[in-house]
């Protein structure tokens, strides 16, 4: 069969990404206070912990809390830049958009380090607040590439053409753009709060004492004790994850077979 | 930049429907000349700039009610911006834009009598074709059934009847352009305005298309004004044109009046096919201009045929059109003037077959269209022959 | 000229708040960090004073070189391993899978993505650590006797770890390029007379490498200031640029100096970016 060599190597390929995760529930359902092997006896005590600690929850929402706003934040940062590279032509458009696609290219040291110094030197207290500043900040420019794809796809047309038939310019982008990007707009919120969620530096930097999951993940690991806990952490937040992506992809191709687009996996 | 109107009343072929009395029809119900109807849309001095560029130099101009009337021009010439210019999706630099007698100076898009069919169509992907069809009814103070039968009756006049609940994407490019005109018809506007609508169909689709929308324009008698690069279409469907080079009007008359009397070589080198051969004006006379060219000889050119010669021209030439002169048959007397000459090419067409013929004394063939009649014979290469022709089928460009 | 002029001010103002977000959030905080790696550190305070010590102090200092080339060597190391690993299923993803399949694929490679990056950081550790995944299972075999102590706590097990962490970043770049490639052009190849795999050297990959760029710098350069790898799977006897700019900003809090170190790192790697550009221009100018 062709590509028979390239099919195994990328299932060898696949097991390699998937094998940390794999393993998480192996450890996450075992009663080894140790995350080695051999392995003990089921248990659920873990998850049970997990729901007990008062640390935890407050990170929990403190992270919900800013994954949500620098999605919404990005977004809609990120709907403004798309539209005014794709609808428009000015002068300073190029350097304009490279300013606000930067930090995609700025490793998140560099915008942690520096959004502190500034917000320090302003006297601005750290907090939940300044964590979502920075996050706004590095998931604006995955929104604008989601974004600028979902209205460069769209005819510059139809928007005048519901001009045409006696809609102000406000109510065609809210009766003709706005449910056409809709798909692109649902992929922009999720992966911007996936990204929030995740992100570890920056909070790291910006929250001051306030815990994110990340960085309360990171504390623990340095104590051998909680981590079973962590593991059982990690299974739910994957578990979480994949249930979001897949929520994501179904969005998506609805969306696309709405507008009888044909599914290339979003990668046209 | 002066527009010219003359000539006689444009289509005599079609035959007006037998419709009742109404805009521009007289009691009888018969069309009434279009040079004494209404004026619907006037552009007085209109100037269009982006940035450095002149995209409109100075456009005047007037289409009348229940007219179909046609932008032509290459690409590039101005003819869209001009239509996006009524339609209120461009502001002019300067100048008036009339609709219907009113200014038309910061009524936006939304706010205009017209309507337009996109280019694109601009079917709205997410909605039904009814949805479509119904989207600019959103205001309209009507009952929800009462919308829906205009739906419907709008999706008829197109000849979509039934298509109403169907995915609007899942349509074929015809039928797209037939919601569009439905959408757009359903509002009644005084003006439906048609940016390059044939373009995108197949050649049959495109014949059939051009066929009906002059049948619905007259069913609905507003005006339709049609942007093309596509000089046959512009001929077939237009009660006049307006051919456009370079952001001005060059020519402004109806399609038989634009054919045999160019303006200029330019207008006559865009519509159809002309050949030119260079000439020497040896004066003005009493019957006209006196000219020589090479394989005719000299004579006289009809003041009448005496047309304007464009500055990048290369020096004055004659013209004419390939079915303006004749291949006599062998034994058959020339009914006027005749040169000999010989066939260096043949292109057989099925109708018509096209002659490239030397004619005697002359440096390069011209090209000489003959309907094939049953029982003709096609010419072969090489044929010494001769061709017939009459001062009045030549046009001079001076 | 009026219209066109309505149209930049239409532009300017649908793009002034996501780039005034930008100016004041980004521009400003670099610029800051910039001017603070010219002034002088007087320990709590800051004193206005231009110079060039701190450059000066990063250049001369043993550790920031060391730490300097170590970090540029992990990151070369983990980007040439990550994109050499994942050409071939970007290449796989394009040309073998079908296309009703392929959404299924880049899903599935792009869920890991998706988990937690600190988690995921952690379990190499205990797939690679003395009592981890690999030791125990090499000793059930009975293939070793100890456990393996050198799978841990050193540079392959970083750059293994950020192979791991930035696989999809590179496999999706290098995919969409050969997507982009027109199957036609691989068949005139053939019908040229070259071979399938010279086929492959002289059409497919030179048309790829617009991908492959950019994967190589989608992955060079977050690698570069990566911190919680070093630091959990180095066992923090590894560190790197970004443990140092994070020791010298909090732990020791000498903004001017921790600045100078950030702005040297960022200029390397711009420069280093610019430099790979610059010598693969040939392959950017193949497309428009």
């Amino acid at each position: 069969m062709r590509g028979g060599g390239l099919r195994a190597y990328a299932l060898l390929y696949l097991l390699f990404l998937y094998a940390p995760i794999l393993l998480l529930p192996v450890f996450a359902f075992n009663s080894g206070t140790i995350v080695a092997f051999p392995l003990n006896e089921f248990t659920t005590q873990w998850f049970s912990q997990l729901w007990g600690n008062t640390t935890l929850r407050r990170a929990l929402v403190n992270s919900l809390t800013i994954a949500v706003s620098a999605a919404v934040l990005a977004t809609v940062l990120g709907m403004f830049a798309a539209r005014a590279s794709t609808r428009y032509r000015f002068p300073g458009q190029g350097a304009a958009l490279g300013l606000i696609m930067l930090p995609l290219v700025l490793p998140e040291i560099i915008v942690g380090v520096s959004l502190l110094v500034v917000l320090l030197a302003v006297g601005v207290e750290l907090s939940v607040l300044t964590v979502i500043i920075g996050h706004t900040l590095i998931c604006t420019p995955y929104s604008v590439a989601i974004l600028t794809t979902a209205f460069s796809s769209l005819d510059q047309s139809l928007e005048e053409a519901a001009q045409d038939l006696g809609e102000s310019r406000w109510n065609a982008f809210r009766l003709v753009i706005l449910p056409l990007v809709m798909p692109g707009i649902m992929s922009s919120l999720l992966m911007s709060f996936t990204i929030s969620l995740d992100e570890f530096i920056i909070a790291f930097f910006l929250a001051g004492n306030e815990p994110t999951l990340p960085t309360y993940i990171f504390s623990q690991l340095r104590f051998p004790k909680a981590i079973p806990m962590i593991m059982a952490l990690g299974t739910v937040l994957v578990a979480a994850s994949i249930l979001l992506l897949a929520l994501a992809e179904y969005f998506r191709r609805r969306g696309a077979a709405r507008t009888g687009q044909t599914n290339s996996g979003g990668f046209p | 930049m002066t527009a010219q109107t003359s000539g006689p009343a444009p289509n005599p072929g079609l035959a007006p429907a037998p419709a009742a009395a109404g805009p521009a029809r007289d009691a009888q119900g018969r069309p009434t000349p279009i040079s004494s109807r209404r004026a619907m849309i006037e552009c007085r001095g209109v100037h269009k700039y982006y940035g450095d560029y002149h995209a409109l130099r100075g456009i005047d101009l007037t289409i009348r009610e229940a007219e179909f009337f046609s932008l032509l021009g290459p690409s590039g010439c101005g003819k869209t911006t001009l239509l996006r210019t009524i339609a209120g999706f461009e502001d002019i630099s300067s100048g008036v834009v009339l609709i219907d007698g009113r200014d038309m100076a910061r009524v936006p898009a939304n706010a205009r009598p017209t309507n337009m069919v996109f280019q694109s169509y601009a079917i709205f992907p997410h909605l039904t074709v009814a949805q479509n069809v119904a989207f600019g009814l959103r205001r309209d103070p009507r009952s929800r059934a009462e919308k829906a039968a205009a739906v419907e009756e709008a999706l008829a006049m197109v000849g979509l009847k039934g298509y109403g609940a169907r995915a609007a994407h899942a349509l074929s490019g015809g039928q797209r352009q037939r919601v569009a005109l439905a959408r757009a018809l359903i509002l009644k506007p005084k003006v439906l305005l048609l940016d390059e609508p044939l373009s995108a169909l197949d050649r049959k689709m495109r014949e059939q298309m051009q066929v009906e929308l002059i049948k619905l324009q007259r069913q609905v008698g507003i005006t339709f004004v049609l942007v093309t690069h596509d000089q046959e279409e512009a001929l077939v469907m237009s009660d006049r044109i307006a051919v456009m080079f370079e952001g001005e009007i060059a020519q402004l008359s109806y399609p038989e009046e634009l054919y045999s009397r160019p303006v200029s070589r330019r207008v006559a080198d865009f519509i159809g096919m002309m050949n030119f051969l260079p000439v020497r004006i040896l004066g003005d006379s009493d019957a006209g201009v006196r000219v020589d060219v090479p394989g005719f000889g000299e004579f006289d050119i009809p003041a009448a045929n005496v047309s304007r010669a464009d500055p990048g021209d290369p020096g004055p030439s004659v013209g004419f059109r390939p079915e303006a002169v004749t291949i006599l048959s062998r034994d058959a007397p020339a009914p006027h003037r005749e040169t000999p000459g010989v066939i260096e090419e043949v292109v057989y067409y099925g109708d018509m077959t096209y002659y490239d013929v030397r004619l005697e004394g002359a440096e390069r063939p011209v090209r000489i269209s003959m309907r094939n009649v049953f029982g003709r014979d096609i010419q072969d290469l090489g044929t010494r022959t001769r061709v017939s022709w009459s001062p009045g089928s030549l046009i001079l460009f001076r | 000229m009026a219209a066109s002029g309505t149209e930049s001010g239409q532009g300017l103002r649908m793009i002034a708040p996501p780039l005034l977000y930008a100016v004041l959030m980004l521009a400003i905080p670099l610029l800051t960090i910039l001017t603070f790696s010219f002034i002088r550190d007087g320990y709590q305070i800051v004193i206005w004073e231009l110079t060039l010590e701190n450059y000066r102090a990063v250049w001369a200092d043993q550790i920031f070189r060391a730490l300097m080339l170590r970090s540029l060597g992990v990151a070369m190391l983990v980007t040439l391993a990550t994109v050499v690993l994942a050409f071939p299923v970007a290449y796989f993803l394009s040309f073998v899978v079908a296309p009703r399949r392929k959404a299924m694929w880049i899903f599935l490679i792009t869920i890991p993505f998706w988990t937690s990056y600190l988690i995921r950081v952690f379990l190499w550790k205990v797939i690679l650590g003395y009592n981890g995944v690999i030791n125990s299972g090499l000793k059930s075999l009975g293939l070793i006797e100890q456990p393996l102590s050198f799978l841990l706590y050193n540079t392959g097990s970083i750059v293994v770890t950020l192979a791991h962490a930035y696989a999809p970043f590179a496999i999706l770049p290098i995919y969409v390029a050969l997507e982009r490639i027109d199957r036609s052009l691989l068949e005139a190849g053939r019908d040229l007379g070259e071979s399938r795999a010279m086929t492959f050297w002289r059409v497919t990959l030179p048309l790829a490498m617009p991908g492959v760029l950019a994967a190589v710098l989608i992955v060079f350069i977050p690698t570069m200031g990566d911190y919680v790898t070093p630091t959990l799977i180095g066992g923090g006897k590894i560190p790197m640029v970004a443990n140092l700019i994070q020791a010298q900003m909090l732990d020791i809090d000498n903004k001017p100096l921790g600045s100078a170190i950030a702005v040297t790192a960022m200029l390397i790697v711009t420069l280093l970016a610019a430099l790979f550009l610059l010598l693969n221009r040939r392959f950017l100018r193949v497309r428009t």
